[in-house]
Order: C-alpha cells, then structure tokens, then sequence
C-alpha cells in the first residue's frame, strides 16, 4: 500500500453492494467502510447474505449492484470484477481446503513461491509463521496427519504469512469441536494484535464474533442492521433483530406521553431514560437484558420510582442462575429475569423488582 | 515482488472494451480449445456420416437412395433381425449366468467368493474375439477338444457341439457379456439392507420365497440396466461375428457394414446402414435411464442398514458349482485350449513331446511386423488414454464450474459416443478425416483420436464424479493466494486426483488395447494393431501363432489391472461407475 494515501481512506469500502441471483436477494444494498487493521465480523443466522458478501470481497462472486473499493480503487461492481488472484487477499475457509498432496510447509509456502520470494526468504518466514501459530515441529507432515485444530493453524498461517492487505475468514471454526473453537477464537484475536492485518470474518456464533472483533456487523436477509463494537452492540441494540440476536432479552412495549413512559398498568418517568435516545410522542419497544433487572423479597431499601411489585408466574434452574418469569403489577407483561443460585422465589410469590432505565434500549422496528 | 508495495491500482478495473478485455481470462481459451476439440472430435464424424447417408456416390447429391439400397434388400433386413435376436438371446444368457452368481456372492455363505470374483474378472477383461477363438479350439465341429473327448468317450462319429451355429454363437458371446449383468446386479445386491429380508422372514416367509418376492424384486432395475447395457454391446458387436459368424454363413448386421467397404466401396450406403443403429441405442438408452431413474426402489437409496448372509447349508456347494460350471466355461476351457495351441506345432495334434514348442512366442517377439504391432497396440492406447483424460477433465471442469455458457453440450458431447457402435464410429471417422482435407488414414493420429473418443465417456463420467467430490475450496484457496485456474488445476486439482484419474487412464488404456471395431477401418499398413492382427491370424487360420498373441495381451492386461489393484484399490475394474 502506498503510504501517500491519507489516512482517511477505508482500506475496503461496500458501497450500496447488492447480489441478485433469479428473485432471490442475497445481499441488499449493504454499504460499509472497513479501515486499514480493523478486524471486523459479518454475524447473522444461516441464508443472511454473510458468506455472499466475503465472496464478492474475495472476488469469487460479481455483484448484481453497487461497488466495492480497496484502498479507493473500485474492484468489484457490477461491469466487472477483478478476479480473486490479482486481489492480494487471502482467505480461510470452511473446510480449511489444506492441500492434501502438499507438506505443512509447502501449503504455507505456496503464496510466498507465487510472489517470487527467494528460497531462503520463503524459508525463514515460513518458518516463522508455522512457530507463530504452535506447528514449528510438524512442518515436513502432510495434512492427512494433522488433527482438525492443527488443520486450521496450518490455514491460518497460510494465509497470513502473505501479508494479505484483506484477510478472510469464513465460518473457519464451525467444524471444530467446542473445546477447540472457545481456545481458536483467542487464538484468532492473539494473531490479530501481533499482525494487524484488516479483517472480514464471517460467523453465526455470536460469542466468537464478541471475542474477536473490534466491530460486529450483524446481517439479517441481506440488510446490515446494525454496525457497532461487541460491547454497545450488546448494551445499545437498535434493532428488535439485533437485540433478539444477540444474547438473551425481553421485548417490552410503551408509549411515550409527555414526561411519562407508560407500560401496562406502570410508568416510568422519562427523564430517567438516555434523553438523546428517546424520540417524540408516541409508541417505543426497549429491550431489556434479563440480568439487569433485579429481585428482592421485600421492597427495596431506597424508595425508588423503579421500583414495581410483582409475582413469579414460573422458574428454571439453570445451574449458574435462576431463570425466572415476573409479571409486574399484575399487567399481562411477561419479564424473564436472571438471578442469582441462591436468590430462591416459589411459583406464585409476590415480589419486588427493580428496572434500570439507563439499560433499557429502545428500539426501532 | 512484495505484497506490502505493490500498488492494486495497477491491477483494478478499467470501463469501457478496454476492461473488458482485461477482464478476459487467458484461461478461457484453453476453455474455449477443449470445447472445439469436442466439437471436432464426437460432432464431425456424426455429421459427416448423416451427410454421406443422403448423397449419392458419384454425384454427391443429396438422394434417399443409400436408405433405398441399405434397406431395400432382404438379407440386409434379415441381418438386422439375426442382430436383435442375437442380441436378445446374449441378453437372456447373460442374465440367466449373473444373477445367481451375483446373489451367491453378495448375500449368502457360499465359499471361495474371492475366486469366483477372480475368475469373472478374468472373463471381463478377455477380449470377447480371444474367447470366441478359444471356443473353436475346444467347439469346431471335428477338430474340437470337445468334440473329440466326446468322440472318443462314446465311440460316435460327430461331435455334440459346434461353434459355427447361432445358439453357441450366442452361448459364447454370453460368457464374455455376463459380468456385465453381474457388476450391475452385485452393487445393488450389496446395497439392498437384510432389514428387507428379516421383516419377510418375520411375517412367515421362507427363504426361498423371499428371495423371489424381495430381494430380486428390489434389484431388477439394476438387472434390467445391465441387461440394456450387454443388448447394446452384442448389437455393436463385431469381433465375435467375424470369427464365428462369418465362416457359419449367418448374416449380421455389423458384418454388412464391414462389407460394403470391401470392393467396391459403398461408404455412402454403408452409413446410411448405419443411422438406425444410432438410434436404436439411443432409444434403449434412454430406457435404460428411465429404468435405473426410477427413485420408489428406496431400499438402494440408503446406505445404512446391515447385511447378514442367507445360510445355505447343502445348496451352498450347488450354488458354488453352478458359479464354477459358468466360470470355467468362460476362462478356464477356453484359456486351456488357447495355452494348448500357444505351445503347440500344431494344435490339432495330440499332447506330444514332439508338438511342444516355443516357437510361437518367440515368433511374435523375433519378427519386425509383430513386435511392432504390439509397440503400436499399447502406444496408442497410452496416447489416447491420456488423450481421453486431459480433454474430459477439462471438460467436466468447465461443466462443474460453469465456466462458459452451454456447459450441458459440452457434456453431451463427451457422452454422445456412449450411444455410436464402435463400428459406426470407426465409419464415421472415416468418411470425417481419412480423405483430404484432414486427410490422416493410415497415420497413428486417427487411431489414437478414434480410441480416445470411442472411450471418452468412461473418462468424462469418472472425471467428473472425482470433480464433484472435491471441495472448490480447494481450488478458491489458490485463487485468493495469487493463483490463476490453470495453476490450480495444475497444482492442486490434478495432483489431489491423481488416483483417480490414474484409475480413469487405465479404465479407458485397458479397452483401447483390444479395440476392434473402430480400429478395423483405421489401421493402414504401417499401423496395424493386435486387434486387427488377430483377426487376420483367424482368417489364416494360425491359431498358434494367435493364440501367444492372446496370452501376451492377457498376460500385459493382468499385470496392468494388479498394478491398478495396488495403487487404486480393489475392485476399480469390478466397480459400477
């Protein structure tokens, strides 16, 4: 990359990017900025247009509609598509597609060989990269010999010894088992901090987008709906599909009526919400976590207009928590609450709870 | 040239015809050559053959005459008869040896499988003519050994058997048919769950009642497409004919054919013969795939399910005995006969000391004109197995990748010999290239193209099943390194299928070093092969010499198929593919 490009220039840039296949829309108008060493996730449920849009930034596929640019220059729209091989990215896949007739060493070399590097270079990085990524000692092993962990090392060093300006990832740890995938998503974040290499990596595991990422992009039927980093998108979602997306949440309906917001048969009073977030009159849906909404047997200690009664219509013990459904003040409003093991209500008790307004996200439809 | 410095602007898109030239891969015309070899390859000798059915000889008008002369005439319409009955009665016997066989091996406690399995190879890759020959050592109507030991047993004057009429002809083209029906049948017996046979015991049935109302019920579509598959190659079939049926007078339509190119030449009328040929293999064909494509056989669909053998008690020696009877009839006397008259002086005599020799060995290695027309039979069959395999490779590629627009054609082209006789095909390739302006009778090239295309089928089916079952992410991994399709062929995809298209170049080296029908219309006198030679040999009646030849070839093809056994795998001959 040349460095006489200013700073503010998006290493990759979807502009307005649609793949149409027959009536089918894969992806729709998806427009997103990606800067230089970010490392950013696709994350949507299967059929979400994810793997459709890291293939168009491979150049695998040719979009139906709008643009894609690397470092400012466009290299995919609709007339024309530079292929994969002029694109300097590389890419890891699902099924890691490690070449079978090839030695760790020579699947890793193998881009390094088309970039002309002399032996003893290819050598030396070679070298370095499979340390890099624990597989020093195997180097002369074919992959047939390889556990399924050491198969994906062996595709991350080989794409990352190239020095990608773009590196891919697709779903690559949905065939590992769970042990191995809680350890590789680590593993993934480690290699990024020490390389810095800008990357795309597509997943429907949202705990593996949390652990790696510095900004999720979450798709739902070909749209972006939301582009955040882990801990906002988390806190702030701003669509009821992010929000039902991305970990556990109550959907709760109201109205906003002047210095009031009104639920069923309670109110809230609204300067307790974020001011900025909360628009004119009129009907809002938050989503509340059920961790941030607390329990108590009797009222809580401070006279608080948080503060509701309610009963439990129903619980589940889940090990590392209770799981227990409120209904507050008697309203037909059904509140999933997580507690404490040994917070202990019975079917039927009467109860206080608290909601915390600050953490309750409105959303938009 | 280091990642970090090169400039992608060099590299990005232009508008306008510029980029769109840019955009064109050098690749594409490799595409684009293969697509046009196919074309010239499977699509002129078709053409040109419907062309010359319509013109007259002399003139080159167009005229109905050559189907007027063609058909016109009862003995070329009996000949058309004698081959579908022919055909039909192969038919009948070959189902009549396999399927017992094929269910005695997949599904019951018979012994010695392995060598049943052995010798039913054996017979699969003898060369129907060889057979045919060794069955006029051991069948001809005085000299034969059986007709002799018959003789001499019950003090008669004439033997039992003679090859030289319709019933044995068929007989003896049935036991070099048979395995046919026999892979068919097996595969599908393997594949049909005990579950099947154990809820019809459960309900009350017997064994045997079962095995007529369940399992054979549930493999006759697999019968019926091997049986399809022998009636098409016995109505094609030329070398058997010329040996037997040609001394016994009895008319076949592939002998007709081969006589209108006897003087004077009548290729106009010989292709106009031709054409229903074509379409009656078509027609069966397409039944054979309606058959076979019929999914309410559920039972085959699936590959779960165990499968316990019937016990036999007694009847498994019946059954092996039965296996044994067909086998030896198949390889064993025949292959006696021919090693008899391979170290003989002369194979009519007796079993002296004085007969033996190794002159006929030592014949075919000492003389310039056989060695080389050994050389000749396994060079071209190498050529134009590699031939065969880098064009259906491609083609199948291009099919799977949907490279170019029209990829159906192009498999429709690499399966379209499937449905051309060799006999027709070789006619075809005649009338297309022996004469100017391509002009190549009498050269190696047109025998090494007319095999590669006569087998170009077996290698597109294999080629392609190897394609599909390789992940693309294998090739999609050099691409986004920096790799272009080619190198990715050349690196990744040919080297991960190596066995597999080793196993597809010697499915298509094996049947190209015995091919007669198409060859006998291209060999020129410098590029005889063992085929051709043979069948000389037969009408010079040198079965001495014919029959070393027979055991060299047999002798090449068993080396061949063990060394397939090792590097493939078991079973890539016995496979139903």
């Amino acid at each position: 990359m040349s460095g006489a490009e200013p700073k503010s220039v998006p290493r990759l840039s979807l502009d307005r990017l649609s793949c149409v296949y027959g009536s089918f829309t894969a992806v729709d108008q998806l427009s997103l900025d990606i800067a230089p060493g970010e490392f950013i996730s696709l994350l949507g449920p299967s059929g979400c247009g994810k793997t459709t849009t890291l293939r168009m930034i491979a150049g695998f596929v040719r979009p139906t509609g709008g643009t894609i640019a690397m470092d400012g220059a466009v290299i995919s729209s609709p007339q024309g598509s530079l292929p994969p091989e002029k694109r300097q990215m590389s890419m890891i896949f699902q099924s890691y597609a490690i070449w079978p007739n090839m030695t760790v060493a020579e699947n890793v070399a193998f881009g390094l060989k088309l970039r002309r590097f002399d032996r003893e270079s290819i050598r030396g990085k070679v070298q370095s990269m499979l340390d890099t990524v624990k597989l020093g000692a195997l180097a002369d092993r074919y992959p047939a010999e390889l556990s399924g962990g050491q198969q994906q090392r062996v595709a991350l060093a080989r794409a990352m010894v190239i020095e990608p300006r773009v590196l891919l990832l697709d779903e690559p740890l949905s065939n590992l088992d769970a042990n191995l995938r809680e350890e590789m998503r680590f593993e993934i974040r480690r290699l990024h901090d020490k390389f810095h290499f800008t990357t795309v990596y597509v997943t429907h595991d949202q705990g593996e987008a949390m652990v790696t990422s510095d900004r999720i992009a979450v798709m739902n039927l070909g749209r972006l709906e939301q582009i955040e980093a882990p801990y906002l998108l988390y806190t702030r979602p701003k669509t009821r599909f992010v929000a039902g997306f991305i970990g556990r949440t109550n959907f709760l309906e109201g109205r906003i009526e002047g210095e009031r917001v009104v639920f069923d048969r309670f109110d809230l009073p609204r300067n307790l919400f974020e001011k900025e977030r909360l628009e004119a009159n009129g009907p809002v849906l938050f989503s509340v976590r059920p961790q941030n909404i607390s329990l108590d047997r009797g009222p809580f200690s401070e006279d608080s207009p948080v503060r509701l009664k309610g009963r439990v219509i129903e619980r589940v013990f889940l090990g590392e928590s209770w799981d227990y459904i409120v209904s507050p003040a008697d309203s037909a409003v059904r509140l999933k609450v997580a507690a404490m093991p040994s917070q202990v209500f019975e079917v039927g008790d009467t109860l206080w709870l608290k909601l915390d307004p600050q953490q309750m996200a409105p959303l938009k439809e | 040239m280091s990642v970090a410095e090169s400039p992608v602007q060099g590299a990005t898109l232009h508008r306008g015809p510029l980029g769109r030239l840019r955009r064109f891969e050098p690749a594409s015309l490799i595409w684009v050559l293969a697509a046009a070899a196919l074309l010239f390859l499977v699509a002129t000798p078709l053409v040109r053959l419907l062309i010359s059915s319509l013109q007259a000889t002399d003139t080159g008008t167009f005229t109905f005459d050559n189907y007027v002369s063609a058909y016109g005439r009862m003995r070329n319409l009996e000949a058309l008869g004698n081959s579908l009955l022919y055909a039909l009665e192969v038919t009948v016997l070959s189902a009549l040896m396999a399927v017992p066989i094929a269910w005695g091996v997949s599904r019951t406690d018979m012994p010695a499988k392995s060598v049943v399995r052995a010798l039913i190879l054996g017979a699969f890759i003898t060369p129907p003519y060889l057979g045919a020959i060794g069955w006029i050592l051991l069948a001809g109507p005085n000299a034969g050994w059986l007709n002799r030991a018959w003789m001499a047993v019950t003090g008669s004057h004439s033997g039992f058997i003679d090859i030289y009429t319709f019933p044995v002809l068929s007989l003896v083209t049935a036991l070099y048919a048979f395995p046919y029906i026999f892979v068919f049948t097996t595969d599908a017996l393997d594949r049909v769950s005990s579950e099947m046979e154990e809820a019809a015991n459960i309900l009350g049935a017997g064994s045997v009642y079962t095995v007529f109302r369940i399992t054979l019920p549930l493999v006759t579509p697999a019968i019926l497409g091997g049986a399809i598959v022998v009636f098409l190659d016995t109505v094609a079939l030329f070398g058997t004919p010329a040996i037997i049926a040609l001394p016994a007078r009895i008319r076949i339509m592939t002998l007709q054919l081969w006589q209108y190119f006897e003087f004077p030449v009548r290729a106009e009328v010989a292709a106009a013969y031709a054409i229903p040929l074509i379409a009656i293999t078509l027609a069966l064909f397409w039944i054979q795939r309606a058959v076979l494509g019929r999914r309410s056989y559920v039972a085959l669909t699936g590959k779960g399910g165990s499968r316990t053998l019937t016990p036999l008690g007694p009847w498994r020696w019946a059954i092996l005995g039965y296996s044994l009877f067909v086998v030896s009839l198949a390889v064993i006397l025949p292959y006696a006969a021919l090693a008899k008259a391979a170290f003989s002086k002369a194979w009519g005599l007796g079993f002296t000391l004085a007969n033996l020799t190794f002159n006929n060995f030592y014949r075919l290695l000492a003389e310039e004109g056989a060695r080389r027309t050994i050389l000749h039979s396994f060079t071209y069959s190498a050529a134009a197995g590699c031939l065969a395999v880098a064009l259906a490779l491609l083609a199948a590629y291009v099919v799977n990748r949907k490279l170019m627009p029209g990829g159906a054609i192009l498999s429709l082209l690499c399966m379209a010999p499937l449905v051309i006789p060799g006999i027709v095909l070789g006619i075809g390739f005649y009338a297309a290239f022996a004469s100017p302006p391509v002009a190549l009778y009498g050269t190696a090239l047109i025998l090494i193209l007319g095999y590669s295309t006569r087998f170009l089928p077996i290698a597109y089916v294999n080629c392609a099943a190897s394609l599909r079952a390789l992940n693309p992410e294998m090739e999609e991994a050099v691409r986004i390194l920096g790799g272009t399709r080619l190198r990715a062929i050349a690196r990744v995809i040919v080297p991960v299928l190596k066995k597999s298209l080793l196993g597809t170049w010697l499915l298509v080296f094996i049947p190209a070093t015995r091919e007669l029908s198409t060859a006998i219309f291209l060999v020129g006198a410098q590029t005889r092969v063992i085929s051709v030679m043979m069948l000389d040999l037969s009408e010079n009646g040198s079965f001495e010499i014919l029959a070393a030849l027979g055991f060299f070839l047999l002798g090449a093809t068993i080396l061949i198929v063990l060394l397939g056994y090792k590097i493939i795998g078991r079973d890539f001959m016995l496979r139903r593919s």
